[in-house]
């Protein structure tokens, strides 16, 4: 059995699935996939859950698949989030630095970082992340460690992710109904960028897109730090439900059709072909127009990158991204969607590999399960934390216990 | 509020004259901003109105150039002011009745051009209003509430005169000064604020002047306007725009369906009743006019509009439309059937809409007697006396969702996802309009 300290679990509760990921973390503070649970979502619409008694039922059949696979007990996750209703900005937190001698102080930097979470949000919304950018000394910027150096006045950026509690306590307490404890919450897009990118990619400046089936989350990285970040709801759902109204068929069917014959783009060669539509005794029920299918689908994929593009305008992003875009989520998998990405977004695309993870090949390679993958990596900076924290508890000990013995 | 007894016969009625290029207009400035705003306006413009100036304090009416000054004073002030207290402009201007009285004699409408708020302002011009109706003129209010930030009591001040000004006009005007903010920014100063304020104001008072006073093709009535401002009076919008050249009754929607005061157009949708008046040198074309009106009917298809056209010869190759906005304040769930289906409503773009359905064309003359004995509180919606309802809600859910049609599938029942207007459930080809063969 393995020590249970090490183990970290990352739970996405997704539109199309949810799916538990079980990570070792190594010694040397890098994850290794042991077990992966999935089931099919049905409680939950554009990212949100909808009916509370079959996500339940999901998430404890994802759960315990997870943990027959990795043959451990599952006693907390990591949280992922997700819905429209997820925003980013950027603050700056400003703080004098008091002490005679001018130097900054760990409580200064405590200080000045709660300064820039002090936001005013609307008393509905509640802080998901408040990560920090940048340090500023007397108005001097790159600064990213700024304990021991002298000033006078520090500042930080940070950059807050908020979202509705309400809607944000419904998934929490759906995990906990199910004795689960909730480690954390982690939004999802920031978790895919976690298990993608490298150090390098993100000083270079990146854009993660993650379009799952009810949402699609965004992420900006650029200088190292976390820029901008976005949720749209919309995704593979609206796809298939597209397909579902232009084509006139089953939602069922249009979900497969676009499986089986879907693509981002149009190409030369799917003019006037067509697909039959078969019942289960073989008679001919539907045709449907193969040139049809992907307009409909390439409209609306290509709709999203268009606001997405949109978005990252209005930041005033769109020239940091020098390592380009990478795309995740279940609708990575559309053939040519990297095409279709590359010429709305006017970047180079590329479709995501996760990074500097081992374990399950089967899962690493699923542009699908990057999210939970992240999860999991989320989790295992915050356990590298306390591990630091309670080696440091241990040290003391050590010391004293020697004092004590001479 | 010091009540007073006397009923004011509403002897307006009988004497309304219908040729319109022969009314005698005056436009009344109260209190200090009113009569700066009315100074703005005696430029020149609006030839053929008398213009008059009223404040309790003396140095706003020497700067002032109206014809007319009255000064209300009483010892009792020592040349000071009201300070800021309606209760006091109030006594004053009753103790001046008369005065104010003979100041509107032989006018047949008074236009009271005040900002709410202070005491000279607020108290005096429902006297004001009272005493041009016992003259018998008609009496339009062009009122600006105060900033928020100027605080509660000058709020309040200002809401309770404005109560009390329906009571008593025909017919009030309101904007809200804190709808200014949308047109500022950060670096603008307090003086251009005032002065963005002012200019909106007068850009109403200018529409309807025109309105009123140019040869009409399709006219409106005084008494359309005042059906349409009554009752709804915290929540009008107005917007002047203009426009030039061959395309200008495009330039004239683009323009106005931008424009900040109307929200960029959705004012229009969530509209009870919207007034229109185009001007046109004589070049105008029915088309254009048809033009103009089709598309601001499509934009409220839930408001009952009465539209004008008026000839300026001046106005060649240009052409320039005011609208009057009214909405039902909230909370007020049936809005008040607009007592007005008159004759000036021979407009091809709306007859249809309203003639079928309102037989009772006398209904316009029934205007309440302004009691001003009544305490202050909201007047009763008129639909007792009308009976009618208004078909407007679904149509009006209609018009933000223009493609309700569109079975939404299993986004049916969540929450739509909104994007500056989109809906994005609604498939992307649909609302592009991309044909599919």
């Amino acid at each position: 059995m393995f020590d249970d300290t090490n183990i970290v679990v990352g739970l996405e509760i997704g539109t199309s699935k949810v799916c538990a990921v079980v990570g070792e973390v190594k010694a040397d503070g890098s994850l290794n996939v042991i077990g992966l649970g999935q089931s099919r979502s049905r409680g939950v619409r554009k990212g949100e859950i909808s009916d509370i008694a079959q996500a339940e039922e999901d998430v404890r059949n994802a759960v315990v698949e997870a943990e027959q696979m990795a043959d451990v007990e599952i006693r907390s996750v990591f949280l992922g989030v997700t819905g429209g209703h997820i925003r980013g900005f950027n603050n700056r937190g400003v703080h004098p630095v008091v002490s005679a001698d001018r130097e900054i102080s760990e409580e200064d930097v405590q200080d000045v970082i709660k300064n820039a979470k002090a936001i005013n949000l609307p008393t509905e919304n509640s802080v998901i992340h408040a990560i920090r950018q940048h340090f500023f000394i007397d108005g001097q910027d790159g600064v990213t460690t700024p304990v021991g150096m002298l000033g006078s006045r520090l500042e930080v950026d940070v950059h807050v992710v908020h979202g509705i509690t309400n809607r944000l306590q419904n998934s929490i307490r759906l995990v906990k109904g199910l004795q689960l404890e909730v480690e954390e919450i982690v939004f999802n897009g920031l978790a895919s960028s976690l298990a993608i990118l490298t150090a390098e990619q993100k000083e270079l400046g990146a854009l993660v897109i993650d379009i799952g089936g009810g949402t699609t989350d965004f992420v900006v990285y650029a200088d190292g730090a976390i820029k901008h970040t976005g949720a749209i709801a919309v995704g593979g759902d609206h796809v298939s439900n597209d397909l579902a109204y232009g084509l006139k068929v089953p939602l069922s069917r249009a979900e497969k059709l676009k499986l089986e014959h879907g693509s981002a783009l149009l190409d030369k060669e799917c003019k006037g072909q067509t697909v039959t539509i078969t019942n289960d005794l073989g008679l001919v029920l539907k045709v449907v127009n193969v040139e049809h299918l992907r307009q409909i689908m390439s409209l609306r994929l290509e709709e999203i990158f268009q606001l997405i593009a949109q978005d990252l305008e209005q930041a005033g992003l769109a020239d940091y991204l020098r390592a380009g875009v990478f795309l995740c989520g279940g609708c990575a998998r559309i053939p040519n969607i990297s095409k279709l990405a590359e010429r709305t977004l006017q970047m180079p695309v590329s479709a995501a590999q996760t990074q500097s993870i081992s374990g399950l090949r089967s899962a690493l390679d699923q542009p699908e399960f990057v999210a939970a993958i992240g999860l999991a990596k989320f989790g295992s900076f915050k356990n590298r934390k306390r591990e630091g924290k309670s080696l440091l508890v241990g040290g003391l000990k050590s010391v004293l216990g020697r004092l004590l013995q001479r | 509020m010091k009540n007073n007894d006397e009923i004011p016969p509403a002897a307006a009625e009988n004497s309304l004259p219908q040729l319109p290029s022969a009314r005698t207009i005056k436009i009344f400035g109260v209190g200090g901003a009113g009569i700066i705003l009315g100074d703005a306006l005696n430029r020149g413009e609006f030839s053929g109105a008398d213009f008059g100036a009223i404040d309790t304090e003396g140095g706003s009416l020497a700067a002032s150039s109206a014809a007319v000054k009255i000064h209300l004073e009483t010892k009792l002030l020592r040349g000071m002011g009201t300070g800021g207290d309606p209760e006091r402009g109030h006594a004053l201007a009753e103790e001046q009745f008369p005065t104010l009285k003979a100041a509107c004699e032989g006018a047949e409408m008074i236009f009271i051009v005040v900002g709410l708020g202070g005491g000279a302002g607020s108290g005096v011009s429902p006297v004001l209003a009272r005493a041009a109706r016992e003259a018998g003129a008609l009496a339009l209010a062009f009122v600006t509430l105060p900033f928020v930030c100027e605080g509660n009591r000058r709020q309040q001040q200002a809401l309770q005169s404005l109560e009390q000004l329906k009571q008593v006009a025909d017919g009030v005007i309101c904007l809200p000064n804190q709808k200014a903010f949308k047109l500022i920014d950060e670096n603008t100063s307090v003086l251009d604020t005032f002065r963005i304020t002012g200019s909106l104001l007068m850009e109403g008072v200018r529409g309807v002047w025109q309105l009123l006073t140019r040869p009409g093709l399709i006219q409106i009535h005084f008494d359309d306007l005042c059906a349409l401002v009554r009752d709804r009076h915290s929540e009008s919008a107005f917007a002047f725009v203009e426009g030039a050249g061959p395309a200008r009754s495009r330039e004239v929607i683009e323009k106005l369906l931008a424009h900040p005061l109307l929200d960029e157009g959705r004012a229009l949708a969530g509209a009870n009743a919207v007034m229109v008046s185009l001007t046109g040198g004589k070049d105008l074309t029915m088309a254009e006019v048809n033009r103009v009106m089709e598309k601001i009917n499509r934009h409220c298809e839930g408001a009952q509009v009465i539209m004008g056209a008026a000839l300026d010869p001046g106005m060649a190759n240009r052409m320039s439309i005011a609208v009057i906005v009214a909405k039902d304040p909230p909370g007020r769930n049936a809005a008040p059937a607009p007592a007005g289906n008159p004759q000036g409503q021979n407009g091809p773009c709306d007859s249809a809409e309203e003639g079928a359905e309102n037989p009772a064309d006398n209904s316009r003359f029934d205007r309440r007697p302004p009691s001003s004995s009544l305490p202050v509180h909201p007047r009763e919606p008129a639909i007792s006396r009308h009976g009618r309802v208004r078909r407007d809600k679904s149509k009006m859910l209609q018009i933000q969702l223009p493609l309700a049609i569109v079975s939404k599938g299993r986004f049916d029942k969540s929450e739509p996802t909104i994007h500056q207007g989109e809906d994005l459930d609604i498939p992307t080809y649909i609302r592009r309009g991309v044909p599919l063969n």
